[in-house]
């Protein structure tokens, strides 16, 4: 739908000059102006322009925080001080960005889930989707990285667990921890390693989003019906349409993220970080950041060895598969049918397994013992079985209801429903009431 | 490999498998310096070794020196501790192995293995970090009155031995001696 012939006429006699050179101005146009796109979406479809914003205002603000921060374990945890309260805007600049990674996170789980939602990684957008991953691999270890740079006790502490899941790692485990560490213990090499990482990996995302942009333009969108476009009555033009929902989203999403940054920008972060670095000292309940609390809830429930496995091992492949499984979604799921609008079933175990995850966060946070153990091995094993299980076997047996013909049918079909449809219609075909 | 058809290996393809080989050669030779320069450096490896005075240690305290960049726990052990620890079986153990680096890597879980050894059954020396993901365990706490690790809830008895919880290994003993009835050196 996308790769057709390019509708761009250069309008000056410059424009001509340089589309005969170097046709920039024609890939902006043909991608973010008359770019076709469907015309159901609804504001799920808007994190990914919210997720662009995202990146650009980290890169920005992350870029002048670097110009008043120091990466040495003595002066690390005062330099972020002297910005919150001596450099000019300081405070700001930093709430920004600590609060601006949560928000990062935010939109991309929205996202993510909106993919499954939808099953926007079938065919033909498993490249698309597996590009996503990688991004989502990305952001993680940038959080991660960022965590450790103000040298706070969680800072400290939480590199030390994470960097320890490599010493699981038989026979050569050691080495590698030793190799990222740049010691025996989390220390200055670390800090300053993981700052230099910590300022490259954003731009290494920003590689990986032309990529998925990229893949996104070759398939074009899916959308909540889940059918391909078939005729041009099914799309509207980027610009204007999809370009002012975009701009709503962003808008909306953004005052959230001002709210936090405004009236409450520590409360995602943890108390015990305000307390400086300690390598003889460890808190008593260490918690990574919210946005990984549900894959350390899954670290912590593996406390079995299983045959040759040992428990500290199985605990870190049981994490890193949780990551890894997104990769193979495609190839999981063996229904024909994308959207869960027309999947009965799927429906309620994607509610299920959405449920599951808000409820592997919440043990991630709480400590491990007693009955939390129990409840974070029971959600571990649904989480797994979401991937390995229903989704392989649902497409099989799963009865979808009828789907419609087109997209179109799909929106006149919604449209004369009830009286409020008259106003999603309003929004959702706007060529037909205008 | 090449467009043109050819029946046997021939001069030319030795040379386009001996070039290529000399390329990955060369670029793993370039690629090292980049991977080496992460290993601790010269000055980390320096600190391999440092001395302690445990004179003023009682039996019932510990001290924890810094050894790496990591604690190392120094304790006079009381002899209700050292015959708590003595008493357990070794099949009841989750890691049978001593983790002694002054014994052979097979020695057996035995207190008197994870101790400073004859005539030395009161001290305990080991690196303060627990084998599961690097945190320090709180000392004399934990159902066997020996260490809690409060990160993922490892318990171990008062010879340092991983009694449950997700930690595989017993807590490390560094190599050391006592240079002196009062000076131990570790590293």
């Amino acid at each position: 739908m996308s790769e057709g012939h390019s509708t761009y006429t250069p309008k000056s006699g410059l424009g001509r000059w340089v589309d005969a050179r170097m046709p920039l101005p024609r890939l902006v146009y043909d991608s973010f102006i008359a770019y076709p796109v469907p015309r159901n979406l609804n504001y799920a479809w808007t994190f990914g322009g919210i997720l662009s914003i995202m990146l650009v205002a980290q890169i920005l603000t992350g870029v002048v925080l670097a110009m008043h921060y120091v990466s040495d374990t003595v002066l690390a945890f005062n330099s972020v001080e002297k910005i919150v309260r001596d450099v000019n805007q300081g405070w700001l600049l930093r709430y920004l960005h600590a609060n601006g990674a949560s928000f990062f996170f935010v939109a991309v789980y929205i996202h993510i889930f909106r993919g499954l939602y939808y099953g926007s990684y079938k065919a033909p957008r498993e490249l698309l989707w597996i590009l996503g991953c990688i991004i989502y691999l990305l952001m993680m270890a940038t959080g991660f990285m960022g965590y450790v740079l103000p040298w706070g006790q969680m800072s400290f502490w939480g590199a030390t667990v994470i960097t320890g899941f490599f010493s699981a790692i038989p026979l050569v485990g050691d080495w590698i921890q030793q190799l990222l560490l740049g010691g025996f213990a989390v220390d200055n090499p670390t800090l300053n390693r993981f700052f230099a990482l910590h300022y490259l990996l954003p731009f290494m995302i920003a590689g990986v989003v032309v990529l998925h942009v990229w893949a996104l333009h070759v398939t074009g969108q899916n959308n909540p019906t889940g059918i391909e476009v078939k005729s041009k009555t099914d799309t509207v033009a980027f610009t204007p349409y999809a370009t002012v929902k975009d701009a709503l989203g962003m808008v909306v999403f953004l005052l959230v993220y001002a709210y936090f940054v405004f009236y409450i920008p520590n409360y995602l972060g943890h108390p015990d970080n305000y307390i400086v670095a300690d390598p003889l000292k460890t808190p008593a309940h260490i918690v990574p950041e919210w946005y990984f609390l549900p894959f350390y809830a899954i670290l912590r429930a593996i406390t079995f060895n299983i045959g040759p496995i040992n428990s500290k091992l199985g605990g870190v492949l049981a994490m890193f598969g949780a990551i890894a499984v997104l990769f193979v979604v495609p190839w999981l799921d063996t229904s024909k049918v994308r959207s869960a609008v027309y999947r009965p079933w799927y429906k309620l175990f994607f509610w299920l397994f959405a449920a599951d995850c808000i409820l592997l966060g919440w043990l991630g946070s709480q400590p491990a013992e007693g009955v939390f153990v129990a409840m974070a091995q029971i959600c571990t094993l649904f989480y797994f079985a979401f991937f390995l299980i229903v989704m392989p076997v649902l497409g099989l047996i799963e009865t979808p209801r009828r789907l419609p013909n087109s997209i179109t049918e799909a929106v006149l079909e919604k449209n004369k429903g009830s009286g409020s449809g008259h106003l999603a219609g309003a929004t959702a075909a706007p060529e037909t009431k205008g | 490999m090449s467009a043109t058809e050819t029946h046997d290996p021939n001069r030319r393809d030795f040379l386009y498998i001996a070039t290529g080989m000399a390329g990955v050669v060369g670029a793993a030779a370039a690629a090292w310096p980049f991977i080496d320069q992460m290993r601790p450096d010269a000055s980390t490896l320096a600190l391999a070794s440092i001395e302690v005075d445990v004179s003023a240690l009682e039996p019932g305290m510990s001290l924890t020196a810094k050894w790496r960049g990591k604690p190392v726990f120094i304790r006079n052990r009381t002899p209700e501790e050292i015959k708590s620890a003595q008493d357990v079986k070794l099949e009841d153990l989750k890691d049978p192995l001593a983790r002694n680096a002054n014994l052979p890597s097979d020695a057996k879980a035995t207190d008197i293995d994870r101790s400073a050894g004859q005539g030395k059954e009161n001290w305990l020396v080991m690196i303060g970090v627990c084998t599961h993901l690097g945190c320090i365990p709180l000392g004399q706490q934990g159902e066997y009155g020996g260490w809690f690790c409060p990160c993922h809830g490892s318990v171990y008895d008062t010879s340092g031995r991983i009694r449950h919880g997700p930690a595989p290994e017993n807590m490390a003993i560094p190599a050391f001696e006592f240079i002196s009835d009062t000076k131990i050196r570790i590293g």
